[in-house]
């Protein structure tokens, strides 16, 4: 932690030097000439041009919208209610008291409006002001609408652009920090949270961005990470630049921290609201229900085909998925890291479900540690706010490795496990062919009380493939050619699962939009609670 | 009695059909299959372990116990020895005997043949070439242009046309390469090129008994890289004399060499109505419907008669003429790309427009189906008819605009360009159509002022419609929007209202009124517009306002967005492009038939990098500039996909 503290000025000093090229912008309040009335006009009208005309300009240089701007795109027209506007620093130190430094709302535009109609509390970080840095102040005004949000039961949305803590203000700025974190675990689970980083975020601030549900990026324009490239310079010797170190690339494929990331500022804002329609508004919303043009009904005949007749052949699990849902519309999560498993919103007959499904045509869409965590975040996200899941399984085991075992695949893997096995919400499961191992009872098998699992004819539920399989049972006897055809045709197919009622019918792929439906209708009412805990013990 | 049935590209839906009381057995590679009444596996996807493996085939028919064997249109239905066999083995070849297949199938004898039976052959063609440099000396003597081909393919199938020494030297490399990979067979012809022919074939039937009837002509002139694209029955450029003086001559080679069954006779005609014998096809052509069409004939259940040992059923007189046919060739290509270069991909939906009146469509795919660089990109054979070329013309613009091919790129831009265009309309073509009407390559449909307001109207609906959906939490909110749509690059500021289904857009200053049942899952956009009927597609419709429709065959990229989302995207940085002159890609999936370069290479402009072969074409990756070679990411045997790095140059 000391490290982390140490790091926060990073981004603080880029804001503090912003803030001394203003120093020229200065303006002066003669406030004992004007009437109550005019000041009140005067500071909102400061309020609204944020940090001045000549660092707006800059903003729109660096190809990014102002805080205001952006709020206004992500919510519907005259939607926008606007708290706090009259808030200030309270920071005395450095000059800070003089008025040319004090800012009506501070660096922060905060307060709730409607996304289609729908309620959403915002806050959005406005580096036109003090590089956006965070005071006390700025921490407060978050605070309050994230309360809010919790006690009205709307989700939360953040528009980061941020150059970190306030220097000026020492420690109340980290104090500032930490309300927000407190919050974000307070109001995780209970409201959806999101993240959009749309300029810098760095040092302790890309905690709160960790802790809520889905963190985006813009392309090219933001940036998250622990320290910047000049202290990971003299402190490691590593050259590296920004971009690498902790753009939007580097989240959405590397590490896996960000959920997705979006070309400019505008495209990221159309599409959160996009994404937002799949959202309840809180944990005691149901998924929404949307107006549906697409048959329930509708065959799907090329998922009869999809499947090759050869088990190590690959195939795109997105074709399936796409096949099933409304109008082939669906909002993958993570799209570019752990490819091997594939998760994502998307609505059938209208409604909000999650999709997780195994991605054969990368890695043989084996299991190993980021796709385990990478599902089980999506799993859980579900779970937390009466998502139904389907999942599709094809999954051969997995991975193994010293790479794997060193990297806790035990612990990791047990993640997605866990996951499944606690959620409550509808899941249904369809395995269209593999299902071996282990891993056949992590992907939401019956055991983990799975409602409805489907097995395509196409499914082998073995303990593992044939091949494998015979090589232990025959171990050193002849004829393993012969051992190995009697245990295909014994194993893979689906009626080892199905005569146990481990899978609870056999159906034509083309038939899996409308069974699905169908099933999605039947458990809208289910109700499932898991015994009383204070709460419980995930392996991190 | 069984029939075994050889498909062509991959199979064909329609024609098994037509065995009526016969049972009916496919021959296949190891793909889905679920139309026949029995079907076999013979052999894994590339042809030369399936369809053109004779032993397999074999196989097929004892396990079956079939009793005659149709060999569809490619593949081993041109091959004597596959027809010798069949003999052998007593199983009856739905096709001319030995004999014909072997004397036709030479392209020399069979002009020796021709001219010997009177037809009118072209001038100056020559024998058998042995290397590149007896190409160019044949070549002089002849005269350019000449033409080179593989002696023992049919169709465009190694055909090359030479200008000059050089060319014919790089003809002959790739002709001899292509016909030693298609056909087993590495000899070549080259003869005398005719300049601005028309491409106009006629089919004959003819029996066991001597018997032999001409069935009217095809016009196959549109052709890119001499494969044919759009054809025709009738031709507009014959009259009745040059007809029947072409049925007679392909009729008296048909009995030359004792033929049976249905063939076709191709002659190219000039522009003062000489025609000069091309080669005999001794087989059923794709485009066998048209001919049906206007006939009323049954071809496939002629040629089983025929095969059963029964006489024609008609006679001379008997053969009319019955309106107008047309069929296009749906590829799965680029049109863009050289009037079509391959693509491959999972057909994630697939409609075709059957439901439409006088449409016949022949396909062996289904929604699912995988395009493989192992056949033809052949997707199907769009078929129209009509009492007049008019209406048979205006069917097929309906058919296209209906037909739903999602997954794959296509090439109906292409199709619906050329069956509108004035001088196709106006019967004025050749074998040169496509790069004198396109010398610059085709660029798909250019909008006029209207088009563009019903384009731009239609994709500012498709917005509204969404954008209303989304609110269907506050209730229907009616009200007016103010967009902005982005169209090439050009800009247009747009008003919408709407009334149920109903939206009046305002596009400078004119009103465009949209309407119909349609919705936001539909895949066929059924729109009237100002009172007219148009089909649309809507390919893609994202978040951020981009919208695909296809429109006239060819499909626009569109972006509509609110008036305040339009404002702060001027805000938005431009991305740069990656410089594409120093990577080479491949653009078309293949596979790597040759790479002649190595890292370090200097290259010029326009040298060969490599070759990559895909449904059998070989086409030459050349470098776009002149530069060192700094890395090679490919080698001969390798499949590479459409986009794949093949080659970096400094």
């Amino acid at each position: 932690s000391k490290k982390i503290l140490r790091q926060i000025p990073y981004g603080a000093a880029a804001g503090a030097i912003t803030q001394a090229k203003g120093l020229q912008n200065a303006r002066c309040y003669s406030v004992n000439h004007l009437s109550v009335q005019e000041r009140i006009e005067k500071k909102r009208k400061a309020a609204l041009t944020g940090g001045g005309q000549l660092r707006i300009a800059a903003q729109h240089k660096r190809g990014k919208l102002t805080a205001r701007e952006r709020l206004e795109l992500l919510l519907d027209p005259d939607s926008f209610v606007e708290y706090d506007m009259f808030v200030e620093h309270r920071c005395s130190d450095f000059g800070m008291e003089a008025d040319h430094n004090k800012y009506p709302g501070d660096s922060v535009v905060t307060g709730q409006g409607r996304i289609n109609g729908r309620l959403v509390y915002v806050f959005s970080q406005d580096f036109t002001v003090f590089g956006g840095s965070l005071s006390g102040a700025h921490a407060q005004k978050v605070c309050k609408v994230m309360d809010q949000a919790m006690m009205v039961g709307a989700p939360v949305i953040g528009l980061n652009d941020s150059g970190g803590a306030r220097i000026q203000e020492g420690v109340e700025s980290l104090a500032g920090y930490a309300d927000i974190f407190l919050r974000n675990v307070m109001a995780s689970g209970v409201v959806p949270q999101i993240s959009l980083i749309m300029g810098p975020c760095a040092g302790g601030a890309v905690y709160s961005p960790a802790l809520t549900d889905f963190t985006f990026m813009v392309k090219d324009t933001s940036y998250l990470f622990i320290t910047g490239p000049d202290v990971v310079k003299s402190v490691t010797n590593e050259d590296v630049t920004q971009e690498e170190l902790g753009g939007a690339k580097t989240h959405t494929t590397v590490s896996g921290v960000a959920h997705r990331a979006f070309e400019n500022d505008v495209d990221a804002l159309l599409n959160l609201r996009d994404f937002f329609n799949f959202l309840p508004l809180s944990n005691k919303d149901p998924a929404p229900v949307t107006e549906c043009h697409d048959p329930r009904d509708r065959p799907v005949p090329g998922l009869d085909t999809i499947v090759p007749f050869e088990s190590t052949k690959a195939y795109d699990m997105l074709d399936i998925v796409h096949g099933v849902l409304d109008e082939r519309e669906f909002f993958e999560i993570m799209p570019n890291y752990a490819k091997n498993i594939v998760v994502g919103f998307a609505r059938m007959n209208g409604r909000t479900v999650g999709i997780v499904g195994n991605q054969p045509k990368v890695a043989s869409g084996c299991l190993d540690v980021n796709s385990s965590v990478k599902g089980a975040r999506f799993v859980r996200f579900c779970d937390a706010f009466n998502i139904p899941i389907i999942t599709f399984v094809d999954v051969p085991g997995f991975l193994p490795g010293t790479a794997q075992e060193y990297g806790g695949i035990i612990r990791h893997g047990a993640k997605l496990l866990y996951a499944f096995a606690e959620a409550t919400v509808p899941k249904i499961t369809v395995i269209t062919r593999k299902a071996y191992g282990g891993a056949y009872d992590v992907m939401s098998s019956k055991h983990l009380r799975g409602d409805v699992n489907y097995a395509w004819p196409s499914a082998e539920v073995a303990v593992m493939g044939a091949k494998g399989a015979v090589q232990i049972i025959f171990r050193g006897k002849e004829n393993q050619a012969e051992a190995e055809a009697e245990y295909v045709e014994k194993f893979a197919n689906p009626f080892p699962a199905a005569v146990r009622g481990f899978v609870d019918d056999i159906i034509q792929p083309s038939t899996t939009r409308k069974r699905l439906c169908r099933d999605l209708e039947v458990l809208a009412s289910k109700k499932q609670t898991n015994p009383w805990k204070k709460h419980a013990n995930i392996p991190l | 009695c069984a029939g075994l049935w050889g498909g062509s590209f991959a199979f064909d839906l329609q024609l098994p059909k037509r065995f009526q009381q016969f049972s009916c057995v496919f021959s296949f590679p190891q793909v889905h299959v679920k139309v026949a009444d029995e079907a076999v596996c013979v052999g894994p996807a590339p042809t030369s372990k399936s369809y053109l493996n004779m032993d397999a085939i074999m196989n097929a028919i004892k396990q079956t116990g079939a009793q005659a064997v149709h060999p569809g249109y490619g593949f081993l239905s041109e091959n004597k020895e596959f027809a010798k066999r069949l003999a052998a083995e007593g199983v009856t070849f739905i096709g001319p005997d030995t004999h014909a297949i072997q004397a036709m199938g030479d392209k020399i004898e069979s002009k020796l043949i021709a001219k010997a039976a009177k037809v009118n052959t072209i001038p100056g063609f020559d024998g058998v070439v042995k290397d590149a440099e007896e190409a160019v000396k044949i070549a002089g003597e002849i005269g350019y242009p000449v033409m080179i081909k593989a002696s023992a393919g049919g169709g465009g199938k190694g055909m090359r046309i030479a200008w000059n020494d050089e060319e014919t030297r790089e003809g002959f490399r790739f002709s001899s390469q292509e016909a030693l990979s298609s056909f087993g067979d590495d000899r070549l012809l080259i003869e005398k090129f005719i300049d601005n022919p028309r491409h106009i074939e006629i089919q004959v039937l003819a029996d066991k008994h001597g018997d032999a009837l001409w069935l009217n002509e095809r016009e196959c002139s549109i052709q890119r890289r001499n494969q044919k694209v759009v054809e025709e029955a009738p031709s507009t450029f014959l009259d009745p004399d040059t007809r029947r003086a072409m049925g007679e001559q392909a009729v008296s080679l048909a009995n030359a060499v004792k033929y049976s069954s249905a063939g076709t006779v191709e002659f190219l005609v000039d522009s003062k109505k000489n025609f000069y014998f091309l080669e005999m096809n001794t087989r059923l052509q794709v485009e066998h419907p048209i001919t049906e069409c206007i006939t009323g004939l049954d071809l496939v259940q002629q040629m089983i008669r025929i095969a059963k040992g029964y006489k024609l059923q008609h006679k001379q007189s008997d053969i009319p003429i019955n309106g107008w046919a047309v069929e296009s060739r749906v590829y799965a290509e680029d049109p863009y790309k050289s009037f079509g270069l391959p693509s491959i991909g999972r057909l994630s939906q697939y409609q075709e427009p059957l439901d439409l009146p006088n449409v016949r469509v022949d396909s062996g795919i289904q929604e699912g189906s995988d395009i493989s660089i192992y056949y033809d990109p052949m997707i199907s054979k769009l078929v129209t008819y009509g009492k007049t070329r008019e209406e048979a013309l205006k069917k097929m613009e309906d058919a296209l605009d209906n037909y739903v091919i999602r997954g794959v790129t296509h090439n109906i831009p292409l199709l619906r360009e050329i069956i509108v265009h004035p001088r196709f309309v106006s019967g004025d073509i050749s074998t040169k159509f496509l790069p004198e009407v396109y010398p610059d390559g085709f660029k798909g449909h250019m909008l006029t002022a209207g088009e563009r307001r019903e384009l731009l109207a239609t994709a500012a609906a498709l917005y509204v419609a969404a954008q209303l959906r989304s609110q269907k939490f506050l209730g229907d909110l009616s009200r007016q929007w103010e967009l902005c749509v982005e169209l090439d690059k050009g800009v247009h500021m747009l008003g919408v209202s709407r009334s149920g289904n109903n939206y009046t857009v305002e596009i400078d200053g004119e009103k465009v009124e949209v309407s119909g049942e349609w919705n936001l899952a539909s895949a066929l956009l059924p729109i009237t517009i100002n009172g007219k009927h148009r089909t649309l597609q809507c390919l893609l419709r994202t978040a951020a306002g981009e919208i695909s429709l296809q429109y006239l065959g060819t499909s626009f990229k569109l972006r509509v967005l609110s008036n305040l989302a339009a404002s702060l995207s001027k805000h938005m940085p431009e991305k740069v492009p990656e410089d594409t002159s120093s990577i080479l890609r491949s653009p078309m999936p293949g596979s790597v038939v040759a790479v002649s370069v190595k890292p370090g290479d200097n290259v010029a402009e326009g040298q060969e990098i490599c070759v990559i072969e895909a449904m059998k074409m070989q086409n030459s990756m050349t470098a776009a500039k002149t530069a060192k070679v700094k890395s090679v990411h490919c080698k001969a045997g390798d499949t590479v996909g459409e986009g794949d790095l093949l080659v970096e140059l400094e």
